[in-house]
């Protein structure tokens, strides 16, 4: 074994990565809940690369076929219901993952320097992940994909002057058709999987390049005895492993309840109109986009304000867009001395806070139809989203902040 | 950090469990997947037993349909087909059908066909070499263009295996095995369903 | 925030309700009822089959889940087909459909899942008479609907009347029986309950493995968690 070990080792550095990023690799010691997010979306990230490979064995890309080939999947192919509910429930599983993850970073200050770069790989991922969901949520062509990717695909059309022509070449047609289901297949089934995968790569190697952020948000590299060994940290392996075990098996237990006993949630997870076959002359009574998508959407609504030059669909778009684009902003609009919520003052937990409510608020929004309270309550939303990011230099700045302790508490 | 309080034995033994039930896991895990790439109901259904009427079928020529996929042959061999088959024997590999896995026993006999109807012969026409569908040369000789001594059968066009019409197969050819008899049942004299046993019958 | 997954699971989404305003009655669906799912798929094929495909549905499939022997579904059940793999199509083509309604029934292997049992349930007996439709038939949950009254000889032959509310809209108040079926109000109700049954069964096959084995699934990660668990306490007592 030790005689392998060494072949090897002398052609690839196998030992030498095993320990920089496992073995060696020191971590926090203070890690809590908000932690495990981390490797369940890894874990999600594998089982929906797994479920959608066989997935793709019997799916069919093509307008005529394809709704018959995913309940094909559901009766005929032996398991082939329990792959399916695995990848489309996976879905919505691995957004609630990435949105835990995110705000993990949010009220521990992990975007801040020297840890910019691991958020911008982030976001990125985060962006290429809705694109792959959307596409991936036109493949069933039941009636809400169809309509839902119509819907989605036609704001491209109020970007002035190109617009119209870009929503052509996105489409491939003159509405959503096979052409543009098979495109989406090509892109769901490889092309952004294959960018996922890379970003999350240099996700994880901008991460052990700086270190991992903790509750406190205090270095721990500060702090190292003479063996150049942090002393607030311990190696990822053995400490983390078992740890994140147990973070998987509790996540796989309300995973597996799900899929076993409500796999539609409510609606909220599998969309019944989505059980009839795509009809492109017959929309569904309420277009309602997957949960995950439902604040943007509603920030995209919002916008109703006619008067607005190019018109309240462009600024609509302009603002969903923004909502996205803000996020990317984070690291440099917080200028708080202390980078976790536990030493913050009460400016920054209350805009948090506000924050919070206001993107679920916006969430629930999403899925209601428009129009007199719902709309006033979208604009509020709105305009909390986008102050807590606008404001962020000014309160944060004047925010009263508690000392941080040398070492972890 | 301290190690002197470790209990090696205790970690040792849950190293040990977590690692097994967690093994057993993934495997319950992979079941799903490895089966599902088994036939599907739609599979199966399509490869269900079938029903074949050929009472409209002449005497000597090939009929043709489709079993799980397969080319399944039927002919009515004729009285001269039939005499040919005894004095052919050492022109092939195995003319007393020994190679059980390509029939079914009642079919291993001289005609390879059932006893009570010896003139239909049926059979899947697949070539045991490398799987390509044999041509019918039934009229012996020349007239086949199959060479003067040809006693009449069937010519795998791909590497040029040889079967008569039994399906046994020549010396010196590279098919390996006899071709195969799917199991058949006759429901009555012009009508056999293929994909059963005699004698079981299915809802 | 640590409540959105909680909140996330409790909120059902009323945009999904579905129903104009029309009440809809519960119905108890209860797959394990295995005598109700074969009462149910023989007034499937008997009354619905003949216009209504279930072309995802196999009649194999619905013998072994149903424990209906496959004989019995082959000389009662099928009418369209001999063999037993095939998938349930109507006898009725689309284009005569076309023809005669004025437009192609519905699949139904999936319109519980679309639909609801709920509003099936209540669909189903909630027909009566109106001359002013093309078939004679109306109702009360889908207005104008293309389908005849089906099950009239059981149910009977009702009038639909109604009342106008304070804002002058017409609304409906009650049936009237014009002519009793061959069942009286709850032995229809059952008849109903033992179809809408069928159709939820037929929506996702799956049901009938799928709680048991979640069970499975449940009880092998609660062990597993609970060794998990003190594999990380054990190794975690090095932590200080």
């Amino acid at each position: 074994m030790e005689k392998l070990m060494s072949w090897i080792d002398d052609r690839f550095p196998l030992t030498q990565v095993w320990e920089e990023h496992m073995a060696k690799y020191y971590a926090p010691k203070n890690f809590n809940f908000w932690y495990y997010f981390g490797s369940l979306a890894i874990l999600m990230l594998v089982m929906q690369i797994i479920t959608g490979i066989f997935m793709a064995m019997y799916y069919k890309p093509d307008a005529g076929l394809a709704f018959a080939s995913v309940e094909y999947v559901m009766r005929d192919v032996p398991w082939g219901w329990l792959i399916r509910y695995m990848h489309a429930i996976g879905a919505s599983m691995f957004f609630i993952v990435i949105y835990l993850h995110m705000f993990r970073a949010m009220i521990y200050g992990s975007y801040r320097g020297p840890r910019e770069l691991i958020w911008l790989f982030g976001m990125v991922i985060f962006v290429a992940l809705m694109a792959e969901s959307f596409m991936g949520y036109l493949l069933p062509w039941g009636n809400m994909s169809y309509w839902g990717a119509q819907v989605i695909i036609n704001l491209f059309g109020a970007i002035p002057y190109v617009g119209d022509i870009l929503v052509e070449w996105l489409r491939g047609d003159y509405v959503i058709s096979d052409a543009t289901l098979n495109r989406f297949f090509a892109f769901h089934v490889i092309a952004v999987p294959l960018v996922l995968v890379i970003l999350v790569f240099l996700h994880i190697v901008a991460l052990h390049k700086v270190g991992s952020n903790n509750p406190d948000g205090i270095e721990i590299k500060k702090n190292k005895d003479e063996n150049g060994i942090p002393l607030d940290g311990i190696p990822f392996h053995p400490y983390y492993t078992v740890k994140d075990i147990v973070g998987v098996i509790v996540f796989l237990m309300v995973f597996s309840a799900i899929i076993f006993f409500w796999p539609t949630l409510g609606g909220w997870f599998l969309e019944s109109d989505n059980f009839i076959p795509a009809n492109p002359v017959s929309t569904p009574p309420h277009i309602v986009p997957l949960w995950y998508f439902t604040p943007y959407y509603s920030i995209l609504r919002a916008v109703t304000w006619a008067w607005l030059p190019g018109g309240a669909k462009l600024w609509g778009v302009i603002a969903m867009g923004s909502s996205l684009v803000v996020l990317f902003f984070l690291p440099w609009l917080d200028r708080s001395p202390v980078k976790s919520i536990r030493y913050r003052g009460w400016m920054f937990k209350t805009a948090l806070a506000l924050f919070t409510l206001a993107f679920l608020m916006l969430g629930w929004l999403g899925t209601q139809p428009v129009g007199g309270i719902n709309t006033v309550l979208a604009q509020l939303g709105m305009l909390v989203y986008f102050a807590f990011f606008l404001l962020m230099p000014i309160y944060t700045r004047l925010d009263r902040t508690k000392p941080v302790p040398e070492r972890l508490t | 950090m301290s190690d002197q309080n470790v209990n090696k034995g205790r970690r040792r033994m849950l190293i040990l469990t977590t690692s097994a039930i967690g093994a057993v896991g993934v495997g319950f895990a992979a079941t799903p997947f490895i089966l599902s790439m088994m036939p599907s109901a739609r599979a199966r259904a399509a490869g269900a037993p079938v029903e074949v009427d050929f009472s409209k079928l002449d005497v000597g020529v090939l009929l043709t349909i489709e079993w799980q996929g397969k080319p399944i042959w039927f002919v009515k061999r004729t009285d001269a087909m039939m005499k040919k088959l005894g004095t052919i024997a050492d022109l092939l590999v195995d003319p007393d059908s020994d190679v059980e896995t390509q029939q079914p026993a009642y079919t291993k006999n001289l005609p390879r066909s059932q006893e009570k109807y010896p003139y239909i012969s049926v059979m899947i026409g697949i070539c045991t070499h490398l799987g390509c569908v044999p041509l019918d040369k039934f009229p012996v000789g020349l007239a086949s263009g199959m060479g003067d001594d040809w006693p009449g059968g069937y010519f795998c066009p791909c590497h040029g295996s040889k079967f008569d019409m039994a399906g046994r197969v020549f010396k010196n050819v590279p098919a390996p095995t006899n071709l195969v008899i799917p199991p058949y049942r006759f429901l009555s004299e012009t009508r056999v369903i293929v994909g059963e046993n005699p004698g079981e019958a299915k809802a | 925030m640590k409540n959105l997954f909680l909140l996330l699971t409790l909120v059902t989404m009323p945009a999904f309700a579905s129903g104009d305003g029309v009440h809809l009655d519960d119905v108890n669906i209860d797959l394990s009822d295995t005598e109700s799912l074969q009462k149910g798929a023989g007034l499937f094929v008997n009354y619905c089959l003949s216009c209504h495909s279930a072309a995802f549905v196999r009649y194999n499939r619905v013998a072994k889940d149903l424990q209906i022997p496959e004989k019995v579904v082959k000389d009662n059940m099928m009418f369209t087909t001999d063999r037993i793999g095939e998938l349930m199509i109507a006898t009725m083509l689309p284009k005569d459909a076309k023809k005669w309604f004025g437009t192609v029934p519905p699949d139904l292997s999936l319109i519980a899942r679309s639909r609801g049992p709920e509003w099936l349930y209540t669909y189903l007996r909630s027909f009566y008479l109106d001359d002013s439709s093309p078939s004679g038939w109306n109702n009360i949950l889908f207005d104008k609907v293309a389908m005849p009254h089906v099950l009239y000889k059981l149910q009977g032959a009702r009038h639909a009347v109604f009342k106008k509310d304070e804002n002058g809209i017409k609304v409906f108040e009650r049936f009237e029986m014009v002519k009793p079926g061959s069942l009286n109000k709850e032995e229809f109700d059952a008849v109903t309950r033992d179809l809408t049954n069928f159709l939820v069964y037929v929506g996702e096959p799956a049901q009938m493995v799928r709680y048991k084995l979640g069970v499975y699934v449940l009880v092998f990660l609660a062990i597993f968690l609970v060794f998990a668990y003190l594999l990380k306490k054990e190794y975690w007592k090095d932590v200080h």
